[in-house]
């Protein structure tokens, strides 16, 4: 009764959501659209919204123009994968401890950590660069997984330690009744418990990392065969011309396998997000 | 060997009477060190790093003290200062545009109507692809000759040819920012829609029933329920904001002729493609002050608002 909506109500709604919609998806229509169009017709003026000669052959063409467009895309996956691993490793325990135990210096360290998202990887740039060439990273995966790392270790943290915060405690305290160490409670207690939290947070973190790789590769990587999508992209901007069709193909097959992934996986984020929403 | 059993039973009750358990802070060590040692080699010595290298003439060659040097050309240039509050200019318009966008977003898709569940889906893609690769998307958009904007510009008679949108000084900026803000609203937007589905339902129908409208509803229940979060995303998006890259780098490297360089893209121009690294380390820390300072006078600010609404 409350939420119902008169006719017109419904109508304006839609209208609302459509642009808003178009707003968020007309790049990617337009990526497709320019996609299937051949080269040359591509750069027809004035613009035509329709032509007759659509076809995919971008789609098997690019993969001749940038031959190693394949290795990118894995590449990138693969980068975003290994950060969200390593950032776990260390976000988790350290939420823990943050969610639950007493320390001396613990609000200060908090905030240390927390501070850390004052700076983007742009800003420490030229000393990464100096720390990465010291550890003899530069032009490896490292160069672009470690910096990746550092600068989502702290949202983890404090994603995590908010989701953890809400787990009961009645829990783990029988289980240190009951004589467990600290460690095993917290892998067969804790960790069981917070498994959902976990994947929630994993999955921002993978976003994030997925999402910002760029600076790091064109800074700190050479090495071709081990650029990401975004970097990889730009070999479709040649010399002579500019074949638009293959990297709008490009870009839309390269981020397809993470789309399905996510497909899958949005419940959770949507699902978590929520529960973290909620006040107790 | 009774002797030995014997021993061994005493010592096993000493254990379990007095379970060694490993002291509270001590553990936290064990679980933060990892955490903190990564953090402070790649993240703080490099800071620290970069404050000495801002009193330095640094480049390819070597470095050579030269005190404040820096620092007294950045503050006497005036394309500098232009450059601070074109930053913040960028920082204020965009986010302002997120957080609107966001919380419009938000009631749409929180709205009791089918296929919001399709629609949630729907606006996640900006978010969730690399940046740089929609970024490839809106350089498409962008042209002048081929582009949609342009083309659509002109068929509906607002442009009378065609607009290379990257290629003016305004027009540039101002692409820029609707990009940012296309990347950054389905965040914003999933948050809020995420906190405003955690407002108890009781408060809603408690006021329905007292004949509470719709927007009446919006303005005294959900927005003061939402505020945490509000708050906080709109601190967050600021500083990420302040801070991005990719876009403006991939449209237009901050031009034409500066009319969309951020301090982060004065930055990387100035320590990355001319290898000027002293007078980069002094941009960086520059930038560090101003958005701590920055973030201060927003928790200041936000704590005396709050007080004086009485909410908590």
């Amino acid at each position: 009764m409350m939420d119902r909506y008169t006719k017109l109500q419904v109508v304006g709604l839609y209208a609302a959501i459509a642009v808003f919609m178009l707003f968020m998806l007309l790049p990617f229509v337009e990526m497709f659209m320019a996609s299937l169009r051949p080269l040359e017709h591509l750069f027809r003026s004035p613009y035509q919204f329709w032509s007759e000669d659509f076809s995919f052959d971008a789609y098997s063409k690019m993969w001749e123009t940038v031959p190693l467009l394949g290795r990118y895309i894995f590449n990138s996956i693969f980068i975003a994968t290994s950060v969200t691993f390593f950032t776990m490793l260390f976000v988790v325990p350290a939420a823990y401890a943050y969610a639950r135990l007493e320390f001396p210096f613990k609000g200060p360290s908090l905030a240390g950590f927390l501070a850390v998202n004052m700076f983007a990887g742009a800003v420490l740039l030229i000393p990464l660069y100096r720390v990465l060439r010291a550890m003899g990273l530069l032009n490896t995966y490292w160069s672009m997984i470690v910096p990746g790392v550092a600068f989502l270790i702290p949202t983890g943290i404090w994603l995590l330690r908010s989701y953890l915060e809400k787990i009961p405690k009645e829990l783990e305290e029988a289980a240190f009744v009951d004589g467990a160490s600290r460690m095993y409670t917290l892998r067969r207690v804790v960790l069981p418990l917070a498994t959902p939290g976990m994947i929630v947070v994993g999955v921002t973190v993978f976003i994030s990392a997925y999402s910002q790789q760029f600076i790091f590769a064109i800074t700190f990587n050479q090495t071709r065969e081990l650029q990401p999508l975004p970097a990889g992209l730009y070999e479709f901007i040649g010399y002579q011309s500019v074949t638009w069709n293959e990297m709008m193909a490009a870009a839309l097959v390269g981020v397809l396998p993470v789309m399905v992934i996510f497909l899958f996986l949005q419940k959770y984020l949507v699902a978590g997000l929520t529960a973290g929403a909620v006040k107790e | 060997m009774s002797e030995l059993s014997e021993t061994q039973s005493v010592a096993t009750t000493i254990v379990r009477s007095k379970r060694t358990v490993l002291p509270e802070k001590w553990f936290a060590a064990v679980l933060i060190g990892p955490a903190l040692l990564f953090i402070l080699v790649i993240i703080a010595w490099p800071l620290v790093e970069t404050v000495r290298l801002s009193f330095m003439e640094a480049g390819l060659g070597g470095e050579k003290f030269v005190g404040f040097a820096n620092y007294e050309e950045l503050i006497e240039s005036k394309k500098f200062h232009k450059t601070i509050i074109r930053t913040f200019y960028w920082m204020f318009l965009s986010v302002g545009l997120k957080l609107i966008l966001g919380l419009i977003g938000a009631m749409l898709l929180n709205a009791a109507i089918p296929g919001r569940g399709l629609f949630r889906v729907l606006i996640m893609p900006p978010w969730v692809i690399p940046i740089a690769v929609g970024c490839v998307g809106w350089l498409w958009l962008y042209n002048g000759q081929f582009g949609v904007l342009s083309g659509a510009g002109q068929y509906l008679g607002v442009l009378d040819g065609p607009h290379e949108f990257l290629a003016y000084k305004k027009s540039a900026f101002y692409s820029a920012v609707v990009t940012d803000v296309w990347v950054g609203t389905p965040m914003v937007t999933l948050f809020l829609l995420a906190a405003m589905q955690g407002v108890s339902r009781d408060l809603y129908e408690a006021a329905w029933v007292d004949g509470a409208g719709r927007w009446y509803r919006f303005r005294r229940i959900t927005i003061p329920q939402i505020m945490p979060v509000l708050v906080t995303m709109a601190l967050y998006s600021a500083i990420f904001t302040f801070n991005s890259f990719d876009i403006i780098w991939i449209l237009t490297q901050g031009g034409p002729r500066g009319a969309s360089t951020t301090l982060i893209i004065d930055t990387y121009k100035v320590a990355i493609g001319n290898y000027k690294f002293g007078e980069g380390a002094a941009r960086v820390i520059v930038i560090v002050i101003l958005l701590g300072a920055f973030a201060a006078v927003y928790m200041v600010l936000l704590n005396k608002l709050l007080r004086r609404y009485g909410s908590k």
